[in-house]
């Protein structure tokens, strides 16, 4: 059997039914063999990046594993980006690329790079296959690395003589790899203790991350925090461990977090978090994070135990394992007082955007959550990502796409692409600036092509508004690079914004028109629901809706870069 | 936070690329080493590494984590604490040699148990194999005693765990 047709046979073996792949010279023969074989659909987008993102949003909204395949060089190189988006978010992928022949390696071949030299310190695990013989091996090895453990982008490097090369048509059925043993137990002794200090304590938190939503352990925590009543809080890769409706949530905590939720982390006395990196966008000025409280961690990966916030509690496991093994030794909080307290924090302090008249997007994502059932959203980075996290409502895992740790701009439009085809029946939604929705805009064909009925949210402001936000707030309002109306005959620190701004380029609805997608745009609040209507009127193709919001809004709560967490500028 | 000198030995896949996935973990997490030596062990699919590095104690348990989470790591043995044996391999060509020079060569050679292995009418080269402070001490004695006439290589420690031995 030939390499390549042991690969497309590793792939259907591993239950692969969606392949996301650009040809090229060295990637040839893979397609090829994909030619004939009707169980696997091969998506073509149009970039490599925004392939990777699709593949990526596949992943996240499926829980299956993301498979890319790619050529050599800049095939692989246009991967990059995407690679260390999902490594961040720990997002199970197997990238495939192309290589030149072994014998061609290290000359500087045409459309050779070192991809798993680039790739190493972005990515779980990267190997370039040197025989034959070890390449069913090394595909099984690297399906099985990407999705246990802290799932995560496994890069499989093919030189092309190797997808020719004769050989064996075994594939194994198991896999033993002496460097890779994930943790499969808990550790009762910890969750004993854990539980001990819960039960002490005056004002119990829970912290989730997204290894809760990783886990699938959504329905456990729900049952965990209502058994125990104790209110919780998460991280943006969190939300939706528990329903964002529920009475026990009290929102996301972090730089943009809610009133209560950050409060809430600054006075518990027990931290139980579960799944979270403590990365610095919510662990505010370190050394005051959760300052009174003794920190329990259960996390599948030990080396994010302890790494920013040091614990008094580490447990290694899986966060559904644990879970389940603390509602066996778990008992009821009494914090009654303390659930009032947060309650009423939370209470009295919404988030909003009142103080911006007309369209707004907590208006939107409002829409959203009222009247499209269980819908998939995905956003893109920056102000349209921040006010996503904060308005938008979820119940479960696998609903909500977003480049938290690495905040990939332009990941948003190609990642829903992904997701609406891992899940044809659902309302896929992409949230994006007008910013990064340029950054992957040639993927409107990949959309139209597959006659996608996404919708495309656009908040345009006209400018880079996240940044533009620091620069009004830390900047002295020098908005340096940020305006995306400006040309040429602008005066360079124009201080009459609003008033003679060149037209904003491109005109989205036309854009969207001359993919035979559909454009609509919207100014008022009254036309949000006309939007949608007409939105979900076209089911053939991606229908994008501009909507020109207030230019200078902001996204508050805030808390400025080295402050505590309950030092936060409010606004609103 | 106590820094000091830390010493683990690390089993690895003995394949391309290995030993620059391991460098560049540490380099990427700016943890800066003092040494790294490898070598192919008594099985030949793998390859084990002894390093050298100081740091405190929550950096050096972050890197131990961080080892072994990497796929091509297959044991991480830290040494700091245990008896081990601990040598490293050290070169000293001195140039522009008078015999008057070779004489005092030889001299130092017997003192200290270090091997002449090599020379002609103007060089002369020393082996030594030692600890890397004793080391240190011969590298300052020569260069003092051989004023810009001394050429050093040195190999970085190798270590392993001693079986009767207390003394590390």
């Amino acid at each position: 059997m030939k390499g390549t047709e042991i690969i497309v046979k590793a792939l259907i073996e591993e239950g692969v039914d969606t392949l996301f792949g650009y040809p090229g010279g060295q990637a040839i023969d893979i397609f090829d063999a994909l030619y004939d074989q009707d169980q696997i659909e091969v998506i073509l987008p149009r970039h490599e990046q925004a392939l990777i993102h699709a593949a990526d949003g596949y992943a996240r909204s499926t829980g299956k594993v993301g498979v890319c395949l790619v050529t050599s060089g800049p095939g692989a190189t246009n991967l990059v980006t995407g690679i260390a988006t999902a490594n961040y978010d720990s997002v199970p992928l197997v990238c495939i690329t192309g290589q030149v022949p072994l014998g061609l390696m290290g000359n500087d071949a045409f459309q050779e790079v070192d991809i798993v030299g680039i790739t190493n310190s972005i990515c779980k695990y990267a190997v370039t296959v040197r025989t034959r013989e070890e390449l069913p091996k090394i595909l099984k090895e690297a399906f099985y690395i990407a999705r246990t453990g802290r799932p995560g982008p496994v890069v499989v490097d093919i030189p092309k003589d190797i997808q020719q090369a004769m050989g064996s048509e075994e594939y194994p059925t198991e896999v033993s790899i002496r460097g890779y043993k994930p943790n499969d137990s808990v550790h009762v002794g910890q969750i004993k203790k854990a539980c001990t200090l819960l039960k002490r304590a005056k004002k119990p938190l829970f912290l989730l991350g997204g290894g809760v939503n990783i886990a699938g352990a959504n329905e456990v925590m729900l049952k965990l925090a209502e058994y125990t009543q104790i209110p919780v809080i998460t991280t943006i890769m969190g939300k939706g461990s528990i329903p964002t409706t529920h009475d026990l949530y009290l929102g996301n905590i972090g730089i943009h977090g809610s009133y209560a939720a950050n409060h809430a982390v600054s006075e518990c006395d027990v931290l139980f978090s579960i799944g979270t990196r403590f990365n610095d966008r919510i662990t505010g000025k370190i050394s005051e994070f959760a300052k009174h409280a003794k920190i329990i961690h259960i996390d599948a990966d030990s080396a994010s135990i302890s790494k920013n916030i040091v614990v008094d509690i580490p447990i290694v496991a899986d966060a559904k394992l644990a879970i389940e093994k603390l509602l066996e030794y778990v008992s009821p909080s009494k914090a009654e007082k303390w659930l009032e307290q947060v309650t009423e924090w939370k209470k009295a302090n919404p988030i909003n955007m009142d103080k911006y008249e007309g369209l707004t997007p907590e208006k939107v994502i409002r829409y959203i959550n009222e009247n499209i059932k269980h819908p998939i959203v995905a956003t893109d980075v920056g102000q349209n990502q921040l006010w996503t996290t904060q308005y938008l409502e979820l119940e479960s895992n696998h609903q909500f796409l977003t480049s938290g740790g690495l905040g990939t701009m332009g990941y948003g439009f190609p990642a829903a692409i992904g997701a609406q085809i891992g899940n044809p029946d659902k309302t896929v939604i992409a949230i994006s600036g007008d910013g990064g929705m340029q950054m992957n805009i040639q993927e409107f064909a990949t959309a139209v092509a597959l006659e996608l009925p996404l919708i495309l949210i656009v908040f345009n402001n006209g400018y880079l508004g996240n940044v533009r936000q620091w620069q009004e707030l830390f900047f002295n309002k020098r908005y340096s690079s940020t305006c995306l109306t400006y040309r040429k005959s602008c005066q360079k620190d124009c201080m009459n914004r609003d008033k003679c701004c060149p037209k904003y380029i491109p005109d989205f609805v036309k854009l969207a028109e001359s993919y035979e997608a559909y454009g609509i745009r919207i100014t008022k609040e009254e036309e949000i629901a006309k939007a949608f209507a007409y939105a979900q009127e076209h089911k053939n193709a991606p229908t994008l809706i501009e909507c020109v919001i207030e230019r200078e809004a902001n996204v508050f709560p805030m808390v400025p870069t080295g402050k505590t967490l309950d030092d936060m500028i409010m606004d609103c | 936070m106590e820094i000091k000198k830390r010493c683990i030995s690390l089993y690895v896949e003995n394949r391309i690329g290995v030993l620059a996935k391991i460098s560049g973990l540490l380099s990427g997490k700016s943890y800066n080493l003092d040494t790294l030596t490898v070598g192919e062990t008594e099985d030949p699919t793998v390859s084990r590494m002894t390093i050298g590095m100081t740091m405190d104690d929550v950096t050096f348990e972050q890197v131990i984590k961080q080892l072994n989470r990497c796929v091509v790591v297959i044991k991480v043995i830290d040494f700091t604490e245990v008896p081990i044996h601990k040598k490293e391999l050290l070169y000293i060509k001195v140039s522009s040699c008078s015999e008057k020079d070779k004489a005092e060569v030889f001299r130092l050679a017997k003192v200290f148990s270090l091997d002449i292995i090599d020379y002609d009418r103007n060089h002369i080269i020393v082996q030594c194999v030692k600890t890397e402070d004793a080391n240190n001490d011969m590298i300052a004695l020569f260069n003092k005693t051989f004023i810009n006439r001394v050429e050093v290589v040195r190999g970085g420690s190798v270590a392993i765990e001693a079986v009767s031995t207390q003394e590390r």
